[in-house]
């Protein structure tokens, strides 16, 4: 990550957009995310059907203009269920990149800060875990744990911790060689004081740009889990159980199979998009090369 | 001297790191509710049945005391019994592991071999159209799923062209193009996100060689521009690519988690999905182990050809 420059202040919120409404992968991925996140909030006051009323008689209907996207086997509007899904896959992502955040972000700092074993020890710890593959060991604690989308947050939230701890740890120490940093020490500054004041404020940008990556990690993760049945759980509609049922109905219903496939694809895509803007965004001297 | 001392750290570091694990996926399991000598049993046995099969098995013993003959039993090859199937856990992975070995691998040369040329491709026409389109084509293989992917994969070749079976694995007695023909869905349906990802890591790793003074010098002495591009460039790009390559091998062994119990694959990772849902503890066991030390074990020897390569990597390990 020796790539990442960081910055020296902070950028104005002016300047911010200023040079985002000119990016192209910005722009584009805000409004797809922007879109999705309006889809998974309005859910929550309005949705064309009820997504847990079945209709028996008007079942596996392929999409029309009342049920825009088609009905699945038990007569569910799909469309429906898409946005409530939405809903979900975005809270399971949030809470494990904030849990991530939360924890590997202090632990990577702390370990810049403080040198010798304590830092060792940090350090190693996040090897440790990143030698899991961390959808494996996702499985293996819901399995254990209990499927629930609760527990797929811990899960997914766990396996971010090393990630932003690497990536804290390494912006850390980087900063901590600058000269500002330097003369906050000489002015009397304790570790501590300096990594709230100086270190962490500095560190968000890059924070910002992984977070968004973590998270539409998240929504595939999320979305692997409850295909397999151990994320979400029913009657709560998610887009990887929508896939699972889809799965023996292909031969007759393959709509049912490819939206939540696509809104999966669409929302990854709008995050990714908006994760390389901002990296654009913040430190335009990686522009050329990505 | 150095190198010695690089790699005994190193290997010390994967074998601490293997213990732990161990450790932890031991623990990990003890808290799966259910009682092994009930599962072999059913649930109508006698208790003094089940309590002579626990003393049996050695559940009544201390969980440490339980963890070493485990840990101990593997050392030697011995991964225990599995609860429901009555036959070695290492019986098991071995008759499972020529599925899933050979679809990793297939998987593995496939994303390799799409994702380096067309890297290279997008680096050396680096801004232009062809450079804008693969980046963006790229940018939609990573947000595809693999389990959505191979979906529509049976969709369009199993069950509207009839080309390949929808699923399940026509076994390789049956001849190694039938097996091989079984295989070659989830194998795609695995390649591509990897795949993406590699071309963008190739294409960013060579731009950043591209960009350096012996690059330069490689032209002004008159090579052909392939010839640059290829022995110099691409060569010189490949550490990276390297690392990535062994971090997506982790990703590949969960990916077909999902994609084997999709496609009806008697694989490892249907073993561990069955495992789980039938509380074959010792089966799960051996296998995360298996499949993490594996993980651990690829890493290694990436860090160790990554220092070969490139003798300034030594030093500094991890930091």
């Amino acid at each position: 990550m020796s790539e990442i420059e960081l910055p020296g202040a902070r950028e104005s919120w002016h300047d911010f957009l200023a040079k985002a409404v000119h990016n192209r992968s910005f722009t584009i991925g805000a409004i797809i995310t922007g879109f999705v996140l309006l889809m998974a909030l309005l859910s929550f006051v309005w949705t064309p059907f009820d997504v847990t009323e079945m209709d028996i008689p008007g079942k596996l209907k392929w999409p029309n203009s009342q049920h825009w996207l088609g009905t699945d086997h038990f007569g569910r509007d799909v469309f429906s269920m898409l946005m409530v899904g939405a809903r979900n896959s975005i809270a399971v992502a949030i809470v494990a990149v904030s849990i991530g955040m939360a924890i590997g972000v202090p632990l990577g700092a702390a370990a810049a800060a403080s040198k010798g074993i304590f830092s060792d020890v940090i350090m190693r710890a996040n090897d440790f875990i990143f030698a899991f593959p961390s959808l494996l060991l996702a499985i293996l604690f819901t399995a254990i744990f209990g499927p629930s989308a609760i527990n797929a947050m811990i899960a997914i939230g766990i396996f971010n911790i090393p990630v932003f701890a690497r990536l804290a740890h390494g912006g850390s120490l980087a900063l901590w060689q600058r000269e500002f940093i330097f003369s906050a020490r000489t002015s009397g500054k304790g570790p501590v004081r300096i990594t709230i004041e100086h270190i962490l404020p500095n560190l968000m940008n890059i924070m910002i740009v992984q977070g968004t990556i973590q998270f539409s990690l998240g929504i595939l993760i999320e979305a692997g889990l409850s295909y397999l049945g151990l994320g979400t759980q029913p009657p709560d509609p998610s887009w990887g159980k929508m896939l699972s049922e889809a799965q023996t109905m292909m031969g007759f219903a393959p709509y049912l199979a490819i939206f939540p496939g696509l809104a999966i694809v669409i929302t990854v895509l709008g995050l990714n998009l908006l994760g390389d803007g901002l990296r654009d965004i913040f430190d335009p001297k990686l522009r050329r090369k990505r | 001297m150095l190198t010695t001392l690089f790699f005994l750290r190193r290997t010390g570091f994967a074998a601490i790191t293997l213990l732990i694990a161990s450790v932890v996926i031991f623990g990990i399991t003890q808290v799966l509710p259910g009682d092994p000598a009930e599962l072999i049993l059913g649930i109508n046995a006698q208790e003094d049945t089940l309590a002579a099969l626990r003393e049996q098995m050695g559940l009544n013993a201390p969980v440490w005391q339980q963890y070493m003959h485990w840990i101990g039993g593997i050392i030697t090859g011995d991964f225990g019994k599995s609860y429901t199937y009555s036959v070695p856990v290492s019986e098991l992975i071995g008759a499972r592991l020529w599925i899933s070995l050979p679809l990793a691998i297939m998987s593995l040369l496939l994303s390799t071999a799409i994702a380096i040329p067309v890297g290279v491709l997008a680096a050396s026409r680096h801004n232009k159209a062809t450079d804008v389109s693969i980046m963006g084509a790229t940018q939609l293989g990573i947000a595809i799923p693999n389990f959505w992917f191979a979906m529509l994969l049976v969709m369009i070749f199993a069950i509207k062209l009839r080309w390949v079976p929808a699923g399940g694995f026509a076994g390789w007695e049956n001849g190694i193009f039938n097996g091989f023909k079984s295989l070659l869905l989830p194998a795609i349906a695995l390649a591509l996100p990897q795949a993406s990802i590699l071309a963008r890591i190739m294409r960013s790793a060579l731009l950043d060689v591209l960009a350096e003074d012996y690059m330069r010098t490689a032209r002004a002495k008159g090579l052909p521009r392939s010839m640059v591009l290829w022995r110099h460039g691409v060569r010189n790009a490949f550490i990276p690519v390297l690392t990535i390559m062994g971090l997506q091998f982790s990703f590949l062994i969960a990916g077909t988690i999902i994609i084997e119990n999709i496609f009806y694959l008697p694989g490892l990772g249907r073993l561990i999905f069955q495992a789980i849902t039938q509380r074959d503890l010792i089966v799960l066991q051996g296998l995360v182990l298996l499949l993490v030390g594996l993980v651990i074990f690829i890493n290694l020897l990436v860090d160790i050809a990554y220092s070969i390569v490139d003798p300034r990597i030594k030093g500094a390990f991890h930091e």
